[in-house]
């Protein structure tokens, strides 16, 4: 995934001087690394941090510690939007554990675009929790249509992931960078036109 | 489990990441925080060419100049280092306080950024 040193580096344009960024953020397998990787003018890198991490839930194991040390992967792609600006996007989990992960990535961030698996609605629950107590970032959702997943309709949707009216519902191929493309437009535009306040206390 | 965003798996990874507590300790001479907190993994950097390298400076460090000398950003400084992002702003930090590193983009927003900044985005989107 990281190119072979032997390669240029792909360095950022000289005329760029300033950088936003774009979390991409959805649950296990939901295809956060396929859609950065659509739409990057580079291959997705990736970094790693280790964590210490609560164990709960469907991940606990019987006789482990409550707490453990992990490794999260953040898999990163980069967009060179204008001469000026590069735009940066971040695959995040959405877990509730990976949590504190979140804490240096949300801060400026244009918003989160939420990748949806229509098979596994539920998963992306815990994502929602943390956009909307936590964060306060402005965020769309993008529903991943993967071969052979239900269709439903937008009204379905949103009342199945108890979304705000405002909040936009795209569906997006993450295979597809105009689709991707689009995706993150929307996302962007949505954060134009309902400005939020900053969060209060970081 | 296999799932391709995501690893549980520090051994797996032991081999690539140089990530191991006591190792990223001593690369940051024992401290886990930042000398200023006004790097972010998008924040851009790029070497002041005219400060020479100090011969004190670790592998690590000669490392991260060699990288920066073009804009980069510090996600991608770490990805390509294979080092954790926390420890390259440790790192990073201390190179921008002795004028080694300069930030190319402007100091981190903790508000959204502003709406000419987002037009940009979203025009530059819409021409993908």
């Amino acid at each position: 995934m990281v190119s072979a040193s032997s390669e240029p580096t792909p360095y950022v344009p000289a005329t760029v001087a300033q950088s936003v960024k774009i979390l991409v953020v959805g649950a296990f397998g939901v295809g956060k690394t396929t859609l950065i990787g659509s739409v990057s003018e580079i291959p997705p890198l990736r970094t790693e941090e280790t964590m210490t991490v609560a164990s709960v839930g469907v991940d606990s194991l019987a006789g482990l510690d409550a707490k453990s040390t992990t490794t999260v992967a953040m898999d990163f792609g980069r967009i060179t939007v204008s001469e000026e600006v590069v735009l940066y996007l971040f695959g995040t989990p959405g877990q509730r554990r990976f949590w504190d992960l979140w804490e240096g990535l949300a801060d400026g961030a244009v918003g989160a675009l939420v990748l949806v698996d229509s098979r596994r609605l539920e998963d992306s629950f815990e994502v929602f929790d943390q956009l909307e107590l936590r964060t306060g970032m402005p965020f769309a959702v993008a529903i991943n249509e993967f071969p052979g997943a239900p269709r439903y309709a937008t009204g379905q949707l949103r009342e199945a992931l108890d979304l705000l009216p405002d909040t936009p519902i795209v569906t997006c191929d993450a295979r597809s960078r105009e689709s991707c493309a689009a995706a993150l437009s929307t996302l962007v535009d949505h954060a134009i036109r309902f400005p939020l306040p900053a969060k209060a206390s970081v | 489990m296999a799932d391709p965003d995501f690893h549980d798996h520090v051994a797996d990874h032991a081999d690539h990441f140089a990530d191991h507590p006591v190792r990223s300790y001593v690369i940051t001479s024992g401290r886990a925080r930042p000398s200023r907190n006004t790097i972010r993994p998008e924040t851009l950097l790029r070497v002041d060419p005219e400060v020479p390298v100090p011969v004190s400076a670790s592998r690590r460090t000669r490392e991260l100049l060699a990288l920066c000398r073009g804009v980069l950003s510090l996600a991608e400084a770490a990805a390509y280092l294979k080092l954790p992002v926390s420890l390259v702003v440790v790192i990073a930090s201390d190179l921008v306080d002795s004028g080694h590193l300069s930030i190319r983009s402007g100091p981190p927003r903790h508000a959204l950024p502003d709406r000419d900044l987002l037009e940009k985005v979203l025009n530059g989107l819409r021409k993908l």
